[in-house]
């Protein structure tokens, strides 16, 4: 049959955000699929070369609004590394805590897409409607719902509200009687299982080579985690399963995330638990030193990576970011090859698109 | 049971630095290496050399990011390079190029994680990494001709 380019995007149903697949097609089986990015460059980098220090934290919050907190945080954890300051122990807790409340509303918020994709509109009502418990949560640390501005160098901007503590385990005991109805709709569902099963598969081996970091890795059966390997803020003290998964394919992906959403909730009460009194944040100077820094974490998506270089003044000269969704579209075309283009949005939603930090 | 599992590996990052300094008498220089992290300047010639060895021998298996910085006399690209087996280390490579035609070996054979990080370099500082297999502009419409990330290109100042 005759080749033929389809292009899928920058307005398409299936792609969350401005970015275009285009894919080589041969009937209906794909030969090859080249991803053209670009759509929402803002120029991030060189614009923060104009900005101070402090300016940039609530920029940083624009990489991804799905889990802009790591993000942010990400940026206060490679000042901090920058300025060599150390941030008080409550302050660390806290930053735990919001980090891992985050960790789950982007797995709702990534769930949620899924299902639309796959036609599950049961589970997007579901998912939202939780999510929300969540938000409030955080809006009631931070202010705000989706971009908080809330993590600071040197620390975080306020302490916990009152009946915080409260709140959150009443919210988190809800929420795990949730997952086991998500899991009853999709993993119940024939449909479900049929869309999943066996599509885009990586091996470990190759999932190492391409670059895919985070759910997407363990997914392929690679056991690592940032958080538990290379320790940062304050993950050593706790105690908590990394979750990997054998198939390699697009529902092993789906049941990395929606395992760690369980240990998550975990983390955040084992948080509650152990949280001292004390400061939440320290003062920093003004002006950074002429070094260069390095940080990396386990953002809910990969591992999220920023290296600065200081020169003396009060703004960056030079401030590069790591996009683990930046490298997870380059291996498009690994994935999808051989598949059907009924299948793009199964194996393509599975890996967790932002464009805002793919772009930057 | 997950196939591969992370810190399976006994080498730490000062044995890292040692491996590299006696394998590489000249063009490596080790500035500073603790358990987790090695940091390091290389000479471009031996630049691939260094690669190779860290990938075969010292099972660096993962390219975390590559990026480059306009020192205004010089240009740098910076790589930094994980191994998951041992310890979970990160090494930061720095090499100096030629500010005027700034031209670099590509990793993208030995870590394939490193293609896009490359292009976006090129795109952004001028880069040019010889043995891409793909070395077009990435973000910038093919026909830019100018290369933003560089410290001639002035942004507007804030006011």
């Amino acid at each position: 049959m005759a080749e033929m380019w389809v292009n899928m995007g920058p307005q398409h149903p299936f792609n969350h955000g401005l970015w275009n697949l285009r894919v080589l097609m041969d009937g209906e089986t794909i030969k090859y699929a080249e991803p053209i990015l670009g759509y929402l460059h803002r120029g991030w980098e060189k614009s923060m070369e104009n900005r101070t220090y402090p300016q940039i934290i609530p920029l940083s919050d624009r990489l991804c609004y799905g889990s802009s907190m790591s993000w942010s945080h990400l940026y206060c954890m490679t000042m901090e590394e920058l300025f060599d300051i150390e941030v008080p122990e409550r302050g660390e807790y806290i930053r735990v805590i919001v980090l891992e409340l985050q960790r789950i509303v982007s797995h709702l918020l990534w769930l949620m897409a899924f299902g639309v994709d796959l036609g599950n509109l049961t589970v997007m009502l579901y998912v939202i409607r939780e999510r929300e418990m969540f938000l409030d949560l955080l809006q009631s640390i931070t202010g705000a719902r989706m971009t908080y501005n809330y993590p600071r160098i040197g620390g975080v901007r306020n302490d916990l509200p009152p009946d915080f503590e409260r709140d959150c385990i009443r919210a988190m005991d809800y929420f795990q009687g949730k997952i086991d109805d998500y899991e009853k709709l999709c993993d119940g569902s024939k449909i479900f299982r049929m869309r999943t099963e066996g599509l885009g598969v990586v091996k470990p081996a190759d999932a190492i080579n391409l670059g895919l970091t985070g759910p997407n890795l363990r997914a392929s059966s690679v056991d690592v985690d940032i958080r538990r390997d290379d320790p940062y803020s304050v993950y050593e003290e706790f105690d908590f399963d990394v979750c990997t998964h054998d198939a390699c394919d697009t529902y092993a992906r789906y049941r990395v995330r929606m395992d760690e959403m369980r240990v998550s909730c975990d983390i955040v009460k084992q948080a509650l638990e152990k949280i001292p009194d004390g400061p939440v944040r320290v003062k920093v100077p003004k002006n950074a030193p002429n070094k260069t820094a390095v940080a990396r974490v386990e953002d809910p998506r990969g591992e999220g990576m920023m290296y600065v270089v200081g020169d003396g003044t009060d703004k960056p000269y030079r401030l590069s970011v790591r996009s683990p969704v930046f490298v997870y579209v380059s291996a498009a075309n690994h994935m999808l090859k051989g598949h059907k283009i009924a299948d793009v949005p199964s194996v393509m939603g599975s890996i967790d698109m932002c464009l805002g930090e793919t772009d930057r | 049971m997950a196939e591969i599992t992370a810190c399976s590996g006994n080498l730490t990052g000062l044995e890292i630095a040692d491996a590299l300094s006696k394998k590489f008498a000249e063009g490596v220089t080790i500035n500073s290496a603790s358990p987790r992290r090695v940091y390091s300047q290389v000479n471009k010639e031996v630049f691939l050399e260094v690669c190779k060895f860290m990938k075969d021998e010292l099972l660096f298996d993962h390219a975390s990011l590559v990026s480059g910085v306009d020192r205004i006399d010089r240009i740098q690209a910076i790589y930094h390079i994980t191994s998951y087996i041992n310890n979970c280390c990160l090494m930061e490579i720095v090499v100096d190029l030629d500010h005027e035609a700034p031209e670099i070996d590509s990793v993208t054979p030995l870590w394939e994680g490193a293609n896009y990080h490359e292009r976006e370099t090129y795109d952004m500082m001028g880069i040019v990494f010889k043995g891409h297999p793909d070395m077009r502009r990435i973000f910038l419409p093919d026909d830019t001709k100018f290369y933003p990330q560089r410290k001639d290109f002035k942004l507007k100042e804030v006011p």
